[in-house]
């Protein structure tokens, strides 16, 4: 029976298949496009009607709304890539065979993200990250120059290092069900799993949990673990860096979050909140300090990616219904937002013709819309008011404030240093002299700007629906 | 018959321990890739026995992949990577054999004292089975950051996996879809590091890790 459930998993599944059998340029990007725009809106479907959850796949609250997140931003980030690959084919930087590769990996990478989604079986979804991360790391050295290779083999070993380590507390969460749930697939089942989790054995669980922490919180880029992420952000095609920055870190973020929910039904367990909070709080700071030596623009956002994905862990270690919502807006917010900023780089990479910030000035002056788009971008990341952004730093900030004002603290303090780093070099690079050529973009406004006006209006007005439903998946994350 | 059994599983997850060891201080390719194809074999073995001990059929089409892919083809692949390649010569290690060692062994001690402490309850011979998988996965780690040179490195995560398995099929029951996932994810890994090879070679003549790392992007 085909259902939207299968339909997200089935869509891009059958496209990449096509996208690497079909050649030339614009066809395969519009079908891209096609591709990614009907995995969204199937993805959509599922708030409507609501599949059955078999032993393998799994519709809840938590997973539609990162399906929905990660359809929305797969959807505008393939618009954004078809003319940003189209200006990479002109200037003879990917060759044709390259790009027919390239779309079909896109596609594959969305089957991987949904699959770790809506996967029922703790296996699986091991098996759909790891499949992420072997796509993403053939996308990541697609340019074959020694920064690009070097930057795919250190994100190879070290994702797979995490992914290998992800797979030992696996291995260890099943040895904690089987005396309790009995031999077989179902000892591998989430909804099993959360209805007998009391009775597992505590101690197990435990190492299983720091196990699965260390693994997949590489994939979150959490420090110190992140050693991967500015270079993959930095040296891979930009669409990949949006995709990754969006989205990738999310689904592994998902995955930790799974299991954190897991960990907290059995009270004799460990609890997962201060690991997250003391790793969240790490990863903030050590990004925040990290963003005023970068040289690359590419990397300085990346680190600003860490930076975030440290407030947004924080935010789900401190726990409580307030935590949990403003975890999860920020991190929707983040994907918005971040996303758009990688949107305006990649073009005024390919208009400067160099990632360096150095080479990059005035880009208000020769580029007004694509160096306005990047101000706003950046006034949104940097979590100034009205954005979206500046709202759930707030209730990240406030709701912590009431119980650990020391924490609060420190992580204010990060988002200040944050915010002065991004300052500082967005000076430099949307004003000031202008530098380097000044041709105008051949650029697809519509997505960035779409991803901003998002982010804008939710700074300004959430809708109570969106409030409702974010509300009933902050109580399911207890 | 139980403790003949238990006796022999021990025996052959001890061995994959030892190998490991083995693997730590070889300074040439070739010696490396021979003490991995045994390694393989080893893991073969043990998944075997434990097929026959769990009666559990499908744990020995593992232990055949086990033994095709890991022993043979990969070892071979690799061989003739580097002779094309001309970098039959000596491995750099970064730190002495003798701290690997030394350190190896600790990280024994330490994956024996966990797993042991918090397995207490489980049956005797998962406990010890995940135990020593869990030696194997550090030593594997332990290799891979000892290491420069990248079909080393690719050594070391192989017998990373290796411990994986062994832990996959220590847990009694444990679905088959993980342990072909297992296997699957090995040999997409080496398709992909066997891309990787060719163009690192294409690009730097060389496949020292540590060349790569002059290229890093933060330079002004």
């Amino acid at each position: 029976m085909i259902d939207a459930l299968t339909g997200v998993l089935a869509i891009p599944a059958l496209a990449a298949v096509l996208l690497a059998a079909v050649g030339g340029y614009r066809l395969t990007a519009r079908l891209n496009v096609l591709a990614a725009l009907l995995t969204f809106l199937t993805a959509v479907s599922l708030f409507v009607v609501e599949p059955k959850s078999g032993p393998y796949l799994l519709v809840d609250d938590l997973n539609k709304i990162f399906v929905v997140l990660t359809t929305f931003v797969g959807f505008t980030t393939s618009v954004f890539s078809a003319s940003y690959i189209g200006h990479e084919i002109e200037i003879g930087r990917l060759t044709p065979a390259f790009v027919r590769f390239y779309h079909a990996m896109y596609q594959a990478l969305m089957f991987a993200m949904n699959l770790a989604l809506v996967a029922n079986n703790i296996g699986l979804m091991w098996v759909a990250i790891e499949m992420a991360t072997l796509t993403t790391v053939l996308m990541v050295g697609i340019y074959r120059t020694h920064e690009a290779l070097e930057a795919a083999w250190k994100y190879f070993i070290l994702g797979s290092v995490g992914i290998a380590l992800a797979l030992f507390g696996t291995i260890l969460v099943y040895m904690a069900a089987r005396p309790v749930i009995g031999e077989g697939l179902e000892a591998m089942v989430w909804t099993v799993l959360v209805t007998r989790t009391a009775q597992f054995d505590p101690a197990l669980l435990n190492v299983a949990f720091v196990f699965l922490l260390l693994g997949y919180g590489t994939k979150v880029g959490l420090a110190p673990l992140h050693a991967w992420l500015p270079d993959a952000h930095a040296e891979g095609p930009t669409p990949i860096s949006a995709v990754l920055s969006g989205l990738l870190l999310n689904v592994a973020l998902y995955a930790l979050l799974r299991f954190k929910m897991l960990l907290a039904l059995n009270p004799a367990a460990i609890a997962p909140g201060p690991l997250l909070v003391i790793m969240g709080l790490i990863s903030c700071l050590f990004a925040a300090f990290m963003l005023y030596r970068r040289r690359d623009i590419k990397r300085m956002f990346a680190y600003s990616s860490i930076e975030h994905m440290g407030i947004i862990v924080f935010a789900f270690g401190m726990g409580g219904t307030l935590a949990n919502f403003a975890g999860l807006l920020h991190m929707t917010m983040h994907s918005l937002t971040k996303s758009a900023i990688f949107f305006a780089v990649g073009h005024i990479a390919q208009v400067k013709g160099t990632q360096k910030i150095a080479d990059l000035g005035g880009l208000t002056v020769t580029n007004p819309v694509l160096g306005w788009g990047l101000v706003l971008g950046v006034v949104a990341i940097a979590g100034l008011p009205p954005l979206g952004i500046f709202m759930s730093e707030f209730l990240v900030v406030s709701s912590t404030f009431a119980r650990e004002p020391w924490l609060a603290t420190i992580l204010v303090l990060g988002i200040l240093v944050a915010l002065g780093g991004l300052f500082l070099r967005l000076n430099a690079i949307a004003f000031g002299t202008p530098r380097g050529p000044t041709a105008p973009a051949e650029a697809a406004y519509v997505p960035m700007f779409a991803h901003l006006a998002i982010v804008f209006l939710a700074g300004i007005y959430l809708p109570p629906a969106l409030v409702a439903g974010f509300q009933d998946v902050a109580r399911l994350l207890g | 018959m139980r403790g003949l059994s238990f006796d022999i599983a021990h025996l052959l997850a001890g061995s994959l321990v030892l190998v490991s060891f083995i693997q730590l201080y070889q300074d040439r390719l070739y010696a490396l890739l021979n003490i991995f194809a045994l390694h393989a074999l080893v893991l073969a073995a043990s998944v075997a026995w434990q097929a026959y001990v769990q009666d559990a059929p499908h744990l020995y089409l593992t232990a055949l992949i086990a033994l095709v892919f890991k022993a043979i083809v990969i070892p071979t692949a690799l061989h003739r990577i580097i002779v094309r390649l001309g970098i039959h010569r000596e491995i750099e290690t970064v730190v002495g054999v003798g701290p690997t060692m030394l350190f190896g062994m600790g990280l024994v001690a330490l994956s024996t004292v966990v797993m042991l402490r918090v397995t207490a309850e489980a049956d005797p011979l998962a406990r010890e089975d995940l135990a020593f998988a869990l030696s194997v996965v550090l030593l594997g780690l332990l290799m891979m950051i000892t290491r420069r040179n990248a079909v080393s490195q690719v050594v070391g995560f192989m017998s990373l996996e290796n411990g994986l398995v062994l832990a996959a099929t220590g847990a009694k029951g444990m679905p088959l879809v993980v342990e072909i996932s297992v296997a699957f994810s090995v040999l997409i890994a080496f398709i992909v590091i066997g891309i990787f090879l060719f163009r690192i070679r294409e690009r730097f003549d060389t496949v020292d890790v540590q060349a790569l790392d002059r290229f890093r992007g933060e330079r002004p």
